[in-house]
């Protein structure tokens, strides 16, 4: 590169316990540009943001801005150097106004104490340069979705004048129609001067973007190189280090028409999220559910499952109908449902707790005789489920935080098929997940379908659902917009489906991908 | 126009605990043979007040997520603290009514240490430098006794132009000069930032650490203010261990029927203090309504459970029955 | 993975790993303060002290396992002072009605504590109140009750003969009664706690117990017993002071609260639930019982105890009750 690195890292390491989360990692970025940072989960891009955005102190190496070598003691410190970084989880106080967010650790003051109007009219114009003028300053975030508070965030950084802008995700829960609005503000940025650091696992998102990209694996910078210079293929092999080829299992030939639907669904409905939604699942199909964010996906797997109130409409169970009031009642011998749900860390394990504890959870009534653990029952299942998923775990008395997130979504997954589930719903299983456990995952589903369950399947990624599943629904607004299967089933036309809009006509090219 | 609105729905605890209030005392002075006279509400404000104090100090510290189980006895101790010292000359009672204060800013000082720099759960932490501060207490006052400036406690238990009663007055100034600046400061934001979201606050470079500490420390302020004006009422120091007790417990009470959530981020003190109101005046109301008053108790505990099981309401109409867990 | 270390070294390493450090603290401390109190008189190593301080250790102790119980599912109950009351009362109540009465009279007893927990937990596990409050209300309720059942004097009623035997009575020579008691209590609630899907699905819900729910579990009736048992346990153990004292008191689980708490969090179990052994909270309460023994042997001056009981509570929780750093 022709002008000296705004900002550069050299020699940084970072341990968590036993685990090395960054090796003696090195990064360069540039005024005026923007960055991309790939690599797969646990490859250290996380840690790396959080040791730049003074969130973490790393253990060793050091950190030079502008020329001048620094050391953040704490995010304050980092902001007020210039470095702004907009997080994945969001770091937006929910009792708090939009406006009161905007400006929160430096708001506007008079006599000592906050001048409400001023702030005002500052978030108004950070949520302007935002592209985000709809949001109200009064509002309360926590009364706000997920993609509005995504936007407040964004203007929140905007906000505090950055010299450098970290982005961790930032577009993973907005609409299509903010993401180019984004895009846009980002660019101009990048006209400004602004350097940008753009971590993300959407290659078209990259493409469209970045200037040059680097690629992290192991907690080490493998490999940096110009936007454009190499295949996506190339990519991801260097991220996972290895050949990369044939993601998905083959699928079976259509099966016959005789066998009854292990799940059929009629007209269901929940307030105003769902509407009208029929479809059936033979055991032994794997069926997605495809469209956007946010249109009723989730609902409706949560509806399956037990978990909503005053659903309409009808449910039925191989060819019985089901009143499915609660998850214990789904998870009974009766209707055998599995739900593997969204978040493993706060829906799907209890960090706390063992590894073999988090298993046996879903199947107590299983190892227990008139509510007496049966120690020998306990252990034999349990090693059963480890030998049959694969999970890497030294001492299954460790908490399973101390897994892996690969391995942590293996025993969620492995917590349900202790049950040996007819049913098995999955909520983005492997969102966040290593390549190499994805596959294995992929390989598993199909297993199951071909021993005879019915899935349902979740997916935020196209090339999932086309790789994995026979037919695939897709949703816009709490309904079933179209039904993809076969030939049909690709990805411009899941695409299509998704915007609700017809075959090949204009349709927006969406930033979404493995 | 649309901006009231918003005003309305984030107060919306306040204004209701304050027309709750509101409601019970007209139903009381309409009831009582004096009707609505000033004699009336000064008596009932000077019972209010001294639990609107250690309220507010509640509300501080519930604010940021944390819980201060001692404020009853803070307020105790410094009874018994003021009961040694507020009296003589002007300037005698002037530098005692100061120490005082300054005893009840050093108690919630200690509490604030070691909560928040010791990194100790408040729940545990407090009831053990409770029992501290009462050890105290009783140090001061191994029997009930003392005395106080009369001239001091007449004026602030009295009624100014012999209408408004003068502790409605200082309960006023207070709130103006501690509660106002503290919410409207910095550290009062990141106080609430902190009871919402501690994560997302210290992500967004609050000083959360010093929030709370002050926090604290207010509380104990706030719980000496109501431990002087009991002073002014029994002109006694008394180290009542179930008074303290009561008072700790019955700030919560105010704090919840205030709209102050417990588990921090939202709320504000002006509602516990008409939480606290409303919860006196239950008594008042049963006095006024012929009650034998053996029932009060059973009153009080009774209007507070359907009060928590009320406002739970909500919960129940949830349509997404995850949103039960936090 | 194989597991390549040698068997042995694994068992040590396992046993060392899983001694809490807050009840081996307890324990020393134990050990300490008997022996910096042998200074001032060996009679406080005699077996017929440290067999006295068992026996009162026991009432703190019965009633410390329902909160400890409550305290793992992340909850709380403040309503301890008055279901030991209503425990105490309500069964001298009964045992005051003829030989019927004298039977029933500790059944009756729990059951009334067990009602006040029922409540407790229909108000935290189903209208989603916060445990705080609603443990709060319920005390409340209960004293107001008390109250208008006593007409505002103390009770009057005697303790039945059962009552008195259980907590003064001697079974086996030398043991207390009360002890004997709590042993039982203690080993059925350390066999539900390791052994029992009542006590894993207790610390499940502690930890999370969003993803217990979304286990298939039902955590709303899982809290409820929980509570329904810490009331009867507190119930139980008013029963027991009201024997001890041939009859009940106004306020007699006034002073019980604090301690239970104290002694459940000394012992190593998180107030935010989900961790926390058996053993700890017997660590804690032995230790809180003997602190304030010695306190009163010593003739140290009421103001003096509590303060010395209030700093030495901080100072142990400054030594491994401390939360993480926020930066790590």
């Amino acid at each position: 590169m022709d002008a000296p690195p705004l900002f550069r890292m050299d020699g940084v390491g970072k341990r968590y316990g036993g685990v090395r989360a960054l090796e003696n990692a090195t990064l360069e970025v540039q005024a005026g540009r923007i960055h991309a940072i790939l690599g797969e989960n646990g490859a250290g891009k996380s840690t790396l943001i959080k040791i730049m955005a003074g969130v973490v102190a790393p253990d060793s190496g050091r950190m030079t801005l502008a020329g001048r070598e620094v050391a953040f003691a704490s995010p304050a410190a980092a902001i007020k150097a210039g470095i702004v970084c907009i997080f994945q989880e969001l770091s937006l106080v929910p009792d708090l106004t939009v406006a009161e967010n905007i400006v929160v650790d430096d708001p506007p003051r008079r006599f000592g104490l906050i001048d409400g109007a001023k702030q005002r009219r500052l978030a108004e114009a950070a949520l302007a340069r935002a592209g985000a003028a709809d949001i109200h300053p009064l509002a309360l975030v926590k009364d706000l979705p997920l993609s509005r508070r995504q936007m407040v965030e964004i203007a929140k950084a905007l906000g505090r004048n950055p010299k450098i802008l970290i982005l961790d995700e930032a577009t993973s829960a907005l609409t299509a129609a903010d993401v180019t609005k984004v895009f846009g503000v980002l660019k101009a940025l990048r006209a400004d001067g602004l350097a940008l650091l753009y971590i993300s696992h959407r290659m078209h998102e990259i493409a469209e973007l970045a200037d040059e990209c680097t690629v992290f694996r192991n907690g080490q910078n493998v490999t940096t190189y110009k936007s454009g210079t190499k295949t996506d293929n190339e990519v991801v092999e260097l991220m996972i280090g290895r050949e990369y080829s044939h993601v998905f299992p083959p699928k079976p030939a259509a099966t016959s028409s005789d066998v009854p639907a292990a799940l059929e669904v009629r007209k269901l409905g929940w307030t105003d999220r769902l509407n009208d939604i029929s479809f059936s699942v033979k055991p032994g199909e794997v069926v997605g559910l495809g469209g956007l964010d946010g249109q009723g996906q989730r609902e409706l797997l949560l509806a399956l499952f037990g978990v909503l109130r005053g659903c309409r409409g009808e449910v039925r169970i191989d060819g019985k109908p089901a009143a499915i009031a609660s998850p214990s009642a789904a998870k009974s011998d009766r209707f055998g449902i599995a739900l593997i749900p969204e978040d493993r860390k706060t829906e799907g394990l209890m960090l706390a707790m063992s590894v073999r504890d988090n298993l046996c959870f879903a199947s107590l009534d299983r190892i227990s005789r008139r509510g007496v653990i049966d120690r020998e029952t306990e252990q034999r299942l349990v090693e059963e489920m480890i030998d049959l998923l694969g999970i890497k775990a030294a001492d299954t008395a460790m908490p399973v935080g101390t897994l892996s997130g690969g391995n942590q979504q293996k025993v969620v997954i492995a917590k349900w098929l202790m049950r040996r589930p007819r049913i098995i719903i999955l909520n983005d299983p492997t969102r966040g997940i290593d390549v190499g456990t994805k596959q294995e995952i992929y390989q598993l589903l199909r297993k199951l379908a071909d021993a005879g369950a019915a899935i349902v399947f979740y997916s935020t990624d196209y090339d999932e659902l086309i790789g994995c599943c026979d037919r695939v629904l897709v949703l816009y607004d709490g309904a079933i917009k179209r039904e993809l299967a076969g030939s049909g089933l690709t990805e411009h036309a899941l695409i299509a489906s998704a915007l609700d809009i017809g075959d090949g006509k204009g349709g927006q090219r969406l930033g979404v991908s493995p | 126009m649309k901006d009231w609105r918003y005003w309305v729905a984030r107060q919306r605890g306040t204004l209701l605990a304050a027309g709750i209030f509101v409601a019970m005392f007209i139903l009381y002075a309409s009831r009582h043979p004096a009707g609505f006279s000033a004699n009336v509400v000064q008596t009932a404000a000077n019972k209010g007040v001294l639990l609107a104090f250690v309220a507010m100090a509640q509300a501080l510290v519930v604010i940021t997520s944390g819980i201060d189980l001692s404020v009853g006895m803070i307020f105790i101790l410094t009874n018994c603290l003021a009961s040694w010292i507020a009296f003589g000359s002007v300037m005698q009672t002037a530098l005692g009514v100061a120490a005082v204060l300054l005893a009840g800013l050093a108690c919630g000082t200690i509490n604030g240490l070691i909560v928040i720099y010791g990194r100790l759960q408040p729940i545990v932490a407090t009831i053990a430098s409770g029992a501290v501060f009462f050890g105290i207490a009783l140090a001061l006052r191994p029997q009930p006794g003392g005395q106080v400036n009369p001239d001091l406690a007449d004026a602030l238990t009295g009624r100014v132009f012999g209408v408004v009663p003068a502790s409605i007055l200082v309960l006023l100034a207070v709130v103006l000069a501690v509660w106002v600046p503290f919410s409207r400061s910095l550290t009062g934001r990141a106080a609430y930032a902190a009871g919402s979201s501690e994560i997302a606050a210290y992500m967004s470079g609050l000083p959360i650490q010093r929030a709370k500490f002050v926090a604290y420390m207010l509380a104990g302020l706030l719980s000496a203010i109501g431990g002087l004006f009991l002073t002014f009422f029994t002109y006694t120091g008394e180290a009542a261990f179930a008074s303290g007790n009561t008072y700790t417990l019955y700030s919560i009470a105010a704090v919840v029927l205030g709209g102050v959530s417990l588990y921090g981020g939202s709320g504000s003190a002006i509602g516990a203090i008409f939480g606290a109101l409303a919860f006196r005046t239950i008594g008042d109301l049963l006095f006024v309504f012929d009650f034998d008053p053996l029932w009060q108790p059973l009153f009080q505990g009774m209007v507070l459970l359907l009060a928590v099981s009320l406002s739970s309401i909500g919960l129940l109409q949830v349509r997404n029955r995850l949103e039960w867990f936090g | 993975m194989t597991d390549t270390t040698p068997v042995s070294s694994r068992g040590l390493g396992r046993l060392l790993a899983a001694v809490d450090p807050a009840v081996a603290t307890s324990f020393v401390c134990i050990l300490g303060l008997l022996l910096v109190s042998s200074f001032y008189s060996a009679n406080f190593l005699s077996p017929e002290y440290l067999l006295q301080q068992l026996k009162v250790a026991s009432f703190l102790g019965i009633i410390a396992t329902g909160m400890m119980l409550v305290i793992l599912l992340g909850q709380i109950d403040l309503s301890v002072p008055w279901s030991v009351a209503v425990g105490g009362m309500m069964s001298c109540a009964l045992a005051a009605h003829g030989t019927a009465g004298q039977v029933f009279a500790i059944p009756f007893g729990v059951l009334c504590g067990a009602l006040i927990g029922a409540v407790n937990g229909v108000g935290v596990a189903y209208l989603r109140i916060p445990s705080m409050i609603v443990t709060l209300a319920t005390n409340a309720v209960a004293q107001g009750l008390m109250v208008v059942y006593t007409g505002g004097f103390s009770p009057q009623d005697s303790a039945s003969a059962a009552m008195r035997y259980l907590a003064t009575g001697f079974l086996i020579r030398g043991l207390p009664n009360a002890v004997v008691v709590w042993a039982l209590i203690g080993a059925a609630a350390v066999f539900a706690l390791t052994r029992t899907v009542l006590g894993r699905v207790v610390y499940g819900i502690g930890n999370r117990e969003r993803a217990a729910y979304l286990s298939g579990i039902d955590t709303r009736r899982t809290v409820m017993i929980a509570f329904a048992i810490s009331g009867a346990l507190g119930a139980f153990g008013g029963v027991l002071l009201a024997g001890y004292a041939s009859k009940a008191a106004q306020s007699m689980g006034d002073a019980y609260l604090l301690p239970a708490i104290a002694a459940v969090v000394l012992g190593g179990t998180s107030i935010l639930g989900g961790k926390g052994s058996y053993l700890g909270t017997v660590a804690g309460v032995i230790l809180i019982t003997l602190l304030q023994s010695i306190l009163s042997v010593l003739q140290i001056p009421e103001f003096g105890r509590q303060i010395i009981y209030g700093a030495v509570i901080i100072a142990m929780l400054l030594l491994y009750g401390r939360g993480a750093k926020q930066r790590q």
